[in-house]
């Protein structure tokens, strides 16, 4: 017997560490139960937490507006949205541009679904003006096009934005057009000269390339490129200069006509096509929603809006999620309560018969399961419909008259019953595995001490089977709180739950964001309540068997 | 060193088993009990029994014997089929279990373990309404009673066997019951502190002065512990009486060989005088014997014969003597362990004590070996 003291490293004969040893000797036995939980592992991180984490991401990604109108963002932080004024001729401006990418993308329509969400008819907006946004600065094109007709040809516009790399590029492929396309590139003389123009007309050009796989040398360019060219040109009368040859002249040319060319209001033409451009309130959703991360969706879930003062509640009449949530977890409680109310007796009598018999009502206990969910909520249709058998049962015997048949279906007292049944044996099992661990001579032993058959199972009996009521009931209640089939078929409006907004919003509305954050929330509840439970009741006392 | 100690808890013991001992046993009579569980074997077949107070009977028997069916009537978890149980001449039959103020230690304990050890030990004051001051002064007296003074807040599962099966027995004492039932209540320990449960169990019926039903399969615990012994088997008590009547005078066979060790010898009586009789064995060997269970000449029988009993230092005055030949020999300490071929019986057991004498035995040696006429008792025939 050799006594070692605790700060001598043991070691093996050969003089390793005995730890290092040990660690090497079990090396192989983790790896291989490594291996053996690897393919569960791997698909369950590649099938459920991987979408569970990209849904959640959802709630508060909001991309498509800073990505659909990137220069309208840009020129609406200067606005100022107290001011309760329509944003200024720039910001149109940078919409035209943005609008009429986005349109040729067709993607101001999700942009537009989008932003309805936060207010109703920016869907319409964007959808109407999306059919018009291309005609808008024609005056423009048919005046530079009648000061010089060069102005139509397609490759005007593709020699003086492209790079002479490029344009040599271009013709070479259009030579012989085998492989891919040489990508348009803008010429940095012209990005400086003519800013917009340079941008709005490098995005055609690219457009054209990737989306039309055409050359820009025999494409007209969009409308608001014109626009554009006359606001460089205002803006920069001398960027004739950044060229040479023959476009110099042309720009020169323009840039000298243009201070009395025929204008017109862009902003104009927005609030003819659609009033609601001309609104204040519509432009301050905008800009509201402009950034990449929002919180718009949480605050809805929660009935609650972002707006230029701050988060404040939705009005009265349009809240429904918060008051879905506490009828959710209202439920849930009284269908857990209603389980163990119904289950706790047929447990201990599962419990206490011999296993003979005990074995025989196990099975009818879990003969739901084998019954498919559909069937079983639909058969609560036809047992509690107000032309039902219970109601006709009751109205035979005389108890109800046929004049007030009780409504027991498409209303919460539906949901209660059909989930109750549903989730019945999720609390019978637990119940039922840990009475079983409780031996009879507890109950013999506490009788013999003098207690009658009730305090012998209230002192003795029920306090041995709390870890199964546990387990039982965080076990119905988690599952009645996210339960969603059972409340959409038998739950009317007022027997519906939070789940069923969600799927609402995944399956009919599209509206992804709103449901990722409900979902978010809902599992907050869950996560809270859990927490609560485990300092009430303690997760350590709840026992499956 | 166990002695001192075990005197020291008399002496302490004694002290508070006076304190305890108020209340006197109280008298238990089953009359023609029977018990069926299916209605078609019965299980205790007309048990007639008379326990007076303050006496510890042991019920002990095999298993399936109906021993732990007779306690349970007693404590009023199974009804009778037929007959009547008393307490005290009340009958009990319609009484039920928690109003019966029986006593009852389980085998496996049964402390409830949600509850600390003096919870457990105030559970029975409890239910009789006694007042909290009382409760505690009796719980820590029955603590002290069986050494557990400090140990009221702990868990039942944060005690060792010892600990919990103490605990059980104090809490079945706490209430000062007249009838403590205990159900082979040290069947749980390993052999050592089973002993010691044994003495202790015993100093505290002693002290107490309770009547105590106790159930076991242990003919050495129901020999040290009890007053008297009710040897069951089939559903039938064999034989009723004082731990040295069982060894030394059994009644019938199942009697002499449940208890202790015991040689057979298979006969047929041929001449019976008064209290002796004479038995000729198998192979012609006669024999003089005790007459217990044998009513006529020409009846079949079986001898039996404790090992102890057998001398190979015969001499002329012995009523038996008869050859045997040694077949083998097992060293074990104090004694010696010879088993021989005898009247052609082949596990004949003879012990010898060891006392360090020069005489050596040696296998296949036949050598005579003889015992007293009333060490050898005629019984019913075992087939």
């Amino acid at each position: 017997m050799s006594d070692t003291t605790s700060d001598q490293v043991l070691t093996t004969q050969d003089g390793k560490p005995l730890k290092a040893a040990l660690a090497r000797a079990l090396r192989r036995e983790k790896l291989r139960s490594f291996l053996l939980i690897a393919p569960l592992l791997i698909f369950v991180l590649i099938t459920f937490v991987a979408p569970i984490i990209d849904m959640l991401f959802r709630s508060v990604e909001n991309e498509i507006v800073s990505e659909t109108l990137p220069r309208t963002v840009v020129a609406l932080e200067e606005w100022d949205e107290a001011s309760g004024q329509a944003p200024g001729e720039d910001v149109y401006n940078a919409l035209l541009y943005d609008l009429i990418i986005a349109v040729e993308n067709k993607r101001h329509t999700q942009l537009g679904t989008r932003l309805n969400y936060e207010q109703t008819g920016l869907s319409s907006m964007f959808r109407r003006t999306g059919r018009r946004v291309d005609d808008f600065g024609e005056v423009y094109a048919d005046q530079l096009i009648d000061l010089n007709a060069a102005w139509k040809e397609p490759v005007t516009w593709a020699t003086m934005f492209g790079t002479p790399e490029w344009i040599s590029a271009q013709e070479t492929w259009a030579a012989n057009p085998s492989g891919p396309e040489p990508a348009f590139v803008v010429s940095d003389a012209a990005r400086n000269a003519l800013p917009t123009t340079a941008d709005l007309y490098g995005a055609f050009a690219r457009f054209i390339q990737t989306e039309d796989s055409d050359s820009p040398m025999e494409e007209d360019p969009w409308v608001p490129v014109y626009k554009a060219l006359y606001q460089d040109l205002i803006a920069n009368p001398d960027a004739a200069s950044a060229f040479s040859g023959e476009t110099a002249t042309l720009i020169g040319q323009a840039a000298a006509a243009a201070p009395n060319f025929e204008t017109v209001s862009i902003k104009e033409l927005f609030i003819d096509a659609d009033d609601d451009w001309g609104s204040a309130e519509n432009w301050a959703v905008i800009k509201t929603f402009a950034p990449k991360f929002t919180s718009g969706y949480f605050l809805s879930a929660a009935d609650a809006q972002l707006t230029p003062t701050g988060v404040e509640l939705k009005p009265e009449d349009e809240r429904i999620y918060l008051y879905l949530f506490y009828r959710t977890l209202l439920l849930s409680i009284m269908i857990t309560v209603s389980c163990l109310l119904l289950g706790y007796p047929i447990a201990f009598l599962l419990a206490a018969l011999p296993l003979r018999y005990s074995n025989l009502l196990l099975i009818l206990v879990l003969l739901p399961f084998w019954t498919s969910l559909l069937v079983r909520t639909s058969a609560w249709k036809v047992l509690l419909q107000q032309q039902g058998v219970i109601n006709d049962f009751l109205v035979w015997i005389g108890i109800i008259g046929d004049a007030n048949r009780l409504v027991m279906i498409n209303n919460q007292t539906g949901t209660i019953i059909a989930m109750t049944h549903i989730l019945l044996p999720f609390m019978i099992l637990p119940l039922y595995s840990v009475m079983k661990t409780i031996s009879p001579s507890y109950v013999r032993a506490a009788k013999s001490l003098g207690a009658n058959d009730w305090t012998a199972f209230w002192r003795v009996y029920f306090p041995q089977s709390i870890p199964g009521i546990g387990a039982g009931a965080i076990l119905v209640f988690i599952l009645s709180i996210g339960y969603y089939i059972t409340p959409e078929l038998v739950g009317g409006t007022s027997g519906i739950f939070i789940s069923n907004r969600i799927a609402f919003h995944i399956s009919s509305s599209l509206n992804w964001g709103l449901a990722a954050a409900l979902g978010t929330l809902l599992l907050v509840a869950v996560l809270l309540l859990f927490m609560v439970y485990d300092r009430i009741v303690g997760i350590d006392n709840v026992k499956l068997g | 060193m166990r002695s001192e100690i075990a005197g020291a808890d008399k002496n302490k013991q004694t002290r508070l088993g006076d304190k305890m001992a108020n209340n006197r046993g109280a008298a238990v009579k089953y009359d023609s009990v029977q018990k069926s569980y299916d209605g078609e074997s019965l299980v205790v077949k007309n048990l007639n029994l008379d326990i007076p107070p303050g006496e510890f009977l042991t019920m002990l028997g095999p298993s399936g014997s109906g021993k732990t069916t007779c306690l349970m009537m007693l404590a009023g978890f199974e009804p009778a089929t037929h007959g009547e149980i008393y307490l005290n001449d009340r009958p009990i039959n319609n009484v039920p279990p928690h109003k019966r103020g029986i006593g009852m230690v389980f085998q496996n304990y049964a402390l409830f373990p949600h509850m600390t050890v003096s919870e457990n030990l105030a559970f029975p004051l409890q239910v009789r309404n006694v007042s909290k001051a009382e409760q505690e002064e009796k719980v820590q007296r029955a603590l002290d009673m069986v050494e557990l003074g400090s140990f009221g807040n702990r868990r039942p599962a944060q005690l060792s066997g010892g600990q919990q099966q103490r605990v059980a027995v104090a809490r079945a004492l706490v209430f000062d019951p007249e009838l403590v039932l205990m159900d082979e209540p040290l069947g749980a320990l390993d052999k050592q502190l089973r002993e010691q449960m044994q003495y202790e169990i015993k100093h505290i019926h002693e002290n107490l002065g309770v009547t105590v039903v106790y159930v076991t399969h242990d003919q050495t615990e129901a020999l040290t512990m009890s007053d008297r012994v009710a040897v069951f088997n089939d559903g039938v008590i064999q034989q009723l009486s004082t731990p040295d009547d069982l060894y030394e005078d059994p009644q019938n066979s199942f009697v002499a060989q449940f208890i202790g060790e015991n040689n057979k010898l298979n006969g047929k009586v041929i001449d019976i005088q008064g209290e002796e009789c004479r038995v000729e064995l198998g192979d012609g060997t006669q024999l003089k014997a005790d007459r217990v269970n044998v009513s006529s000449v020409g009846d079949k029988t079986t001898l039996s014969l404790r090992p102890e009993r057998v001398e190979f230092d015969t001499h002329d005055s012995m009523d038996n003597i008869v050859n045997g030949r040694i077949e083998e020999l097992i060293y074990l300490g104090d004694h010696i362990r010879v088993r021989m071929n005898v009247a052609g019986n082949d596990e004949f057991i003879v012990k010898v004590r060891n006392r360090g004498e020069k005489r050596k035995l040696h296998v296949g040696e036949t050598v005579p070996v003889g015992w007293a006429l009333n060490d050898c008792k005629a019984l019913d025939a075992v087939v």
